[in-house]
């Protein structure tokens, strides 16, 4: 299958806009759950606005969040792509500058040091790409990521040792959601990255907080993390928009991998309750659009 | 759980009959304010020809859209999606926003900590609680940007907006010294061994 970087820098533009209009239906259904289960009335009307504000995104064609965030695009290239890697990574850039100018968003994007904006979505290193590949055959997928900054200021690590074993992962994360509060806009969707390099473990945290809802670690011990941490996280009455009530997470979601003989490290990131994400797939039969 | 009413700018005894749990809606003007202007405002001694005491100010930088002036668009910008951010960074700007530039209410989402609350107190202000997030439905609430200022900031710029029902805000720190944020910090705190426990973790 060959791509054209044209059609990508199209896609890339679309899936900023949609990631920015439509939740996933995962996330609408964690909605209802976290309802369902709510004891507390305030927090019960909290969740009910937030529901709300889904409908009215959808009635009025309208952004679900004015943060329109960190531009993050995740690309999975399958077996037998024929695809110009630079222009792929061009063509993605295009598309999150013609999104940003031409519908128009907001950027939320700017220089470190010197806070310019460039009005475009983009900066040095600037929509974030991860590129990878996958088995799947002739199939390009490209998921989009619109990473708000105030689930994102809550972002932690810590570089434990073995001797403080998985005990010391269990109270960070305990100590990160207290330390959140409400400032992450929840319910979240608690990420923790085990494991690995120092920012191995923080990107794997981030793959965790971007996962679907519903969808679980593939490490037996990461999901038998996942189920323990979303129970305790829960016990803790931070609630939605930390003001008080049973659904402070939507789910822990954790990722492993190897890490050194001395090493024990341990990340969180979290996503707000707005877990917007977009995906588009090239098939040989043309591009489907999903989440 | 009392339910006000007000039309902006508010006077002090309007504020001060605020409680923690009440809720708010307002009417007229509300300006929006961020990081960059607070910190030009009162980093950078940069000062605004607006005149905000009495008024309300919301943690915001907003989605616009850059249009012809015209009667409905007097500032030259369409709103298109405005909402509401962390305040908590904003934190030691309360005192000299109330102090300097006289305003009396905060809407943001997340809270302030103890210096805001201590300035409620002293000078008669509230933080008021609007859902995070939840911007679309915030944004039918905005009839029109009526001024904007400081705009090279944009989109930090200060933001004149006029409003129509805008909220139910929960009022969530007011001038007695209560804050719910606080309140809810504790119980957390209070549940954190019990959370530990659940995973057999020493506290």
């Amino acid at each position: 299958m060959k791509v054209d970087p044209a059609q990508v820098e199209t896609v890339a533009r679309e899936l900023y806009i949609r990631a920015l209009k439509l939740l996933p239906p995962d996330v609408k259904q964690g909605f209802d759950a976290l309802a369902r289960r709510e004891s507390d009335p305030g927090a019960q009307r909290v969740l009910g606005t937030m529901i709300r504000n889904i409908q009215v995104a959808e009635q009025t064609d309208n952004l679900l969040c004015q943060d329109t965030g960190i531009p993050i695009y995740n690309v999975a290239i399958g077996r037998n792509v024929d695809i110009d890697g630079h222009a792929l990574k061009q063509a993605i850039r295009s598309g999150c500058e013609r999104a940003t100018r031409e519908h128009p968003f907001r950027s939320s994007v700017v220089h470190p040091v010197t806070r310019a904006n460039e009005h475009s979505s983009c900066g040095r290193g600037v929509p974030v790409i991860a590129l990878d590949f996958s088995d799947a055959e002739e199939t390009l997928e490209i998921e989009m990521i619109p990473k708000g900054s105030g689930s994102e200021n809550n972002s932690f690590l810590r570089m434990a040792i073995p001797a403080e074993g998985v005990d010391a992962i269990k109270r960070f994360v305990i100590d990160c959601v207290l330390e959140a509060g409400g400032k992450t806009c929840p319910p979240t969707i608690v990420g923790v990255g085990v494991g690995g390099t120092a920012d191995l473990c923080v990107h794997l945290a981030k793959v965790a907080a971007t996962r679907p809802l519903g969808s679980q670690c593939d490490d037996a011990e990461g999901a038998k993390l996942e189920t323990e941490l979303t129970r305790a996280v829960n016990l803790l009455g931070v609630g939605p928009q930390g003001l008080g009530g049973d659904a402070t997470a939507f789910a822990v979601h954790v990722e492993t991998a190897a890490t050194h003989i001395t090493m024990n490290p341990v990340a969180v990131n979290m996503q707000c309750h707005s877990a917007r994400r977009a995906r588009a797939t090239f098939r040989p039969g043309g591009i489907e659009y999903g989440y | 759980m009392a339910h006000h009413e007000f039309t902006t700018p508010v006077t002090e005894a309007q504020v001060r009959a605020l409680q923690v749990n009440d809720t708010v809606t307002l009417q007229g003007t509300l300006y929006g304010i961020r990081d960059a202007t607070q910190i030009h405002l009162f980093d950078r001694g940069r000062t605004t020809r607006f005149d905000l005491r009495g008024h309300a100010v919301i943690h915001t930088a907003p989605n616009v859209k850059p249009v012809a002036k015209t009667p409905a668009n007097p500032a030259g910008y369409a709103p298109l999606c405005i909402g509401t951010t962390t305040s908590d960074r904003m934190e030691r700007f309360t005192h000299p926003l109330m102090q300097q530039c006289g305003v009396r209410l905060i809407i943001g989402k997340g809270g302030l900590r103890e210096a805001s609350l201590t300035a409620f107190g002293e000078l008669g202000g509230a933080y008021l609680a609007i859902v995070g997030g939840t911007a679309a439905l915030e944004t039918t609430w905005v009839e029109a940007i009526e001024d904007v200022d400081l705009d090279d900031l944009n989109p930090e710029s200060l933001w004149k907006f006029r409003v129509r029902g805008f909220g139910p805000l929960l009022v969530a720190m007011d001038s007695h010294g209560a804050s719910l944020y606080s309140e809810v910090k504790r119980h957390a705190q209070a549940r954190r061994a019990e959370a530990l426990a659940s995973l057999g973790v020493k506290a």
